[in-house]
This record gives structure tokens, C-alpha cells and sequence, in this order.
């Protein structure tokens, strides 16, 4: 069983559908000009137009590049472009590292970080005062947190944007299609992936207020060489099945992820991430004192159950999860579950059964028995 | 590499110099097994993720994370009172 949705969602029939019927009537190159092409262009323009409407933005904003890492390289390094002048961009601890390597790669390390709460919300203080200082091109602030799911606080975190006159860059690349899209942002990225479209995509949504600029050779173009039409097709059809479902799945995610919540939190030694209430109704993360992420994830993985992670023990780095640091929890021991449509209440109770013993296994293992 | 702790005036040393997460914190948990309330523990840790896990530690478990300090060698010294 996949509990491993986060920013990739198995793909509904309908989604595999959509992009079946995306290659067999655009499969020709939307740029050119005869029949085949205007087909092509066509379905390309009527998804851009779906994405538009459901991310709250016009299609004429809406930009589609290869994949969420290139939409933010390029959203970011387009509204720094606009900023001429103001060189410093500010970013909360707990942003998606393809946010902080393309933002200290456009400033040229010239990166703050704002600090974060217990439960992942950033210190709005803190931002403010970063903000005083009259050298942001713009502030970055996640919706979601792929990892611990706190939902950020956009409307007071805007507040603050607004008043210093700074652009706010919402990566929303795990909170589209799991509830309402955000309200409050000048520029948005999300990730069809996450909702159940196909890999390689991202997209951009653009308020007709925000400046940026071409910051790379190919003009208006940000996908060079074209976006994959049948991608772009199923893309928009996923995120319409998502949204058509929307209450039920939402309240059923939360349910199943407050069972998990509740039930981990009864767990000796074993830690629950995140804001409880303010966050995304898919994801949560909890850490197991006295347990190898590597080891923990193969043994779930040997019982059929796959799970995430962001043990630093699971990576080639050996570096710590920066988001699991910045709220002070565990870096080793995680398990992060990524629930979508297709999971069921028997699978969640199967996993839920299986952990006590398998924590308990893995704490012998390591020769640490009877610690927690 | 000799894990025992190091007793002294109500301060025990534990060096984990070279253990990969959560092997520090494992030793960690060993040495302040049985210790009284008020003993101050210090870990010296080589791996990193040991900054972000003693103070975890320390939470989780209702003791009292003091702070961390340079070590002579390589590494940081990490230390917490027992509750």
C-alpha cells in the first residue's frame, strides 16, 4: 500500500485517460500553425485555463514549465530581475530546498531565513522586522509544508508582505488540490504531481500586478522546447477529479490523519510533528526515539507499506532534515505519510497495528530495548 | 571505542564520537538510566544530527537540554540535566 503521496499521487483512470487522449490528438508541436497544431495548442490553452481557474489566477498568468524545481528557478529568478536594487531575499526555515538553493542562487547567498515555532509557523515578528530593512526583492513562504503539513498563516504573513511593499513568492506545491488554493500571494507554484497528474510539470500563477522579467534567453517561454501536451492535459483533468471530491476526500484525509495523530502520539518515545489543526489534511510526519529511518523505512517496505521520510540517516548527506531542526524535532526515526483518495481506513489500521512492533523490533536491533 | 560513562561529581561524559544517528542518542539514554535528577549528562557527538536530536531528546523525555559547547577535537559537546 503507497502512503507516500506527498508530491507524487498515484494516477486515477481518469487522469491515465486524459493523457492518453492528450497524445493522440496533441501530439503535434502547439507552435506551429496548420490544423494538427491548433489541436494541440487548443487543449494545451483550454488546461492552462482549467489550472488558472482553480489556482485563482487568469490563464494569461498562468505559466507552465518542466517541472516544480524549473518553476521556481525561474519565478524566482524573473521577480529578482524586477527588483532591481534590492538584492536580499527572505525566506522561512522551512521552505522546500529547491526554494532556497534557486533563491540563494538568484541572490548570490544573499539568503535570510525567518525562524519557525514549535509547530512550523513562521515568526511573523521576526518576518516583519527582516521585511523593515528596504533591500527584499521578495519573501518566500510555503502554504503547506511537505513534511510536517503546518498551514502557514498567509493572510497575516501578506499583511506583512503588503506593508513593506514586498512581492510574496506561496510555494504551494503541496497544498494544491488538498483543499482551498491560497488567496494571499503575488506569485504561486504548484505541483501537479502532488494532486495526481503526471511528474515533470510545474506551474506558475502570476498576480497581473507582479513585475518580473525574462531572467533566461527564451523570452515570455518558460517551458524552451515546449511542455509535454498529454502532461499538461492530465494535469488539469486530475486537479478537476481532485476538486469535484474535494470535501469528502478532505474530511476523510483528516480523519484518517488524526487517527494516525492520536494513535502515534500513544507511543512511547515516539514524537508527533507538526500544527494539529492548521494543516494539510494529507500529510503528517511523526519520529521514533532509538530507530534508523533507513532500517524503519525497509522493514515497512518488506511489509508492503510504502512510507516517507526525512530522516537524515535516510539521506547520501548525512545532513539533518532542515525542516525536522527548525521546529526542534527528531532527525532520526521519521515517518512521513502522504495520504491520497485511494486510502483506505483497513490500510491505515494495518500500518497502525503493525508500528508498535516493528518500533519495538528496530529499538532491540540497535540495543536499545525497553529505553522508551 | 569505550562507551561507558565517565562518572564524576554528578557530571557523566559520553563519548559518541564517530556514532551515526540514533546510536548518540541510544547511548545517551543508557547512560542517564538509573542516574539521579539534577546529574548533568554531556555527549560528545561527531555526527551532527546529534544537535537536533539531544535537545529532542531531552523534550520528549522531561529532561533539561543545557546548551552545546566546543570540544577539543572534532565535534560538538552537547549537554542536558537530568529531571
Amino acid at each position: 500500500m503507497f502512503l507516500d503521496a506527498s508530491g507524487s499521487a498515484p494516477l486515477t483512470n481518469r487522469t491515465l485517460e486524459a493523457f492518453h487522449a492528450g497524445l493522440a490528438d496533441g501530439w503535434a508541436d502547439p507552435a506551429r500553425l496548420h490544423t494538427e497544431s491548433r489541436r494541440a495548442r487548443q487543449l494545451v490553452d483550454a488546461a492552462r485555463e482549467a489550472l488558472a481557474e482553480a489556482l485563482g489566477s487568469r490563464p494569461e498568468h498562468t505559466f507552465l514549465a518542466h517541472s516544480p524545481h524549473a518553476a521556481i528557478e525561474r519565478v524566482a529568478a524573473g521577480i529578482f530581475a524586477a527588483r532591481r536594487g534590492r538584492d536580499r531575499i527572505v525566506a522561512t526555515a522551512i521552505e522546500r530546498d529547491a526554494t532556497l538553493h534557486a533563491a540563494d542562487h538568484v541572490a548570490a547567498g544573499n539568503l535570510t531565513l525567518v525562524p519557525v515555532d514549535r509547530l512550523g509557523h513562521v515568526e511573523l515578528d521576526a518576518l516583519a522586522r527582516e521585511l523593515a530593512v528596504p533591500d527584499v526583492a521578495f519573501a518566500a513562504v510555503q502554504h503547506g509544508n511537505h513534511e510536517i503539513g503546518t498551514l502557514q498563516r498567509l493572510d497575516r504573513v501578506a499583511e506583512a508582505t503588503a506593508a513593506a511593499k514586498v512581492p510574496l513568492l506561496v510555494d504551494a506545491t503541496a497544498s494544491i488540490g488538498h483543499g482551498p488554493a491560497p488567496e494571499h500571494w503575488d506569485a504561486m507554484v504548484a505541483n501537479p504531481a502532488d494532486w495526481g497528474g503526471p511528474a515533470g510539470l510545474g506551474v506558475v500563477a502570476m498576480r497581473p500586478r507582479t513585475r518580473w522579467l525574462p531572467a533566461w534567453p527564451e523570452g515570455d517561454d518558460w517551458a524552451p522546447g515546449g511542455v509535454l501536451v498529454p502532461a499538461v492535459l492530465a494535469a488539469a483533468v486530475a486537479l478537476q477529479e481532485r476538486l469535484e471530491q474535494l470535501d469528502a476526500t478532505t474530511a476523510r484525509m483528516r480523519g484518517l490523519v488524526d487517527r494516525v495523530r492520536s494513535t502515534a502520539a500513544g507511543w512511547a518515545g515516539v514524537d508527533v510533528v507538526g500544527d494539529p489543526n492548521e494543516r494539510l489534511p494529507h500529510v503528517v510526519t511523526f519520529s521514533c526515539l532509538y530507530v534508523d529511518g533507513e532500517a524503519l523505512l525497509s522493514r515497512l517496505d518488506r511489509e508492503g507499506i510504502a512510507v516517507g521520510s526525512g530522516s537524515a540517516c535516510t539521506t547520501s548527506t548525512l545532513e539533518p532534515s532542515r525542516v525536522l531542526a527548525s521546529v526542534g524535532a527528531l532527525s532520526h526515526g521519521n515517518v512521513r505519510l502522504g495520504l491520497h483518495p485511494g486510502v483506505t481506513e483497513e490500510q491505515v489500521s494495518r500500518l497502525l497495528a503493525l508500528m508498535p512492533r516493528v518500533i519495538a523490533d528496530l529499538r532491540t536491533e540497535a540495543g536499545a530495548p525497553g529505553l522508551a | 571505542m569505550d562507551d561507558a560513562p565517565v562518572a564524576g561529581a554528578g557530571r557523566v561524559t559520553v563519548d559518541a564520537a564517530g556514532l551515526l544517528c540514533p546510536l548518540p542518542i541510544i547511548e545517551l539514554a543508557k547512560a542517564a538510566r538509573g542516574l539521579e535528577a539534577g546529574t548533568e549528562i554531556t555527549v560528545i557527538c561527531t555526527d551532527l544530527a546529534a544537535r537536533v536530536d539531544v535537545p529532542a531528546w531531552a523534550r520528549m523525555t522531561g529532561h533539561e537540554f543545557l546548551g552545546e559547547s566546543e570540544t577539543d577535537g572534532e565535534g560538538v559537546a552537547l549537554t542536558v540535566r537530568l529531571r
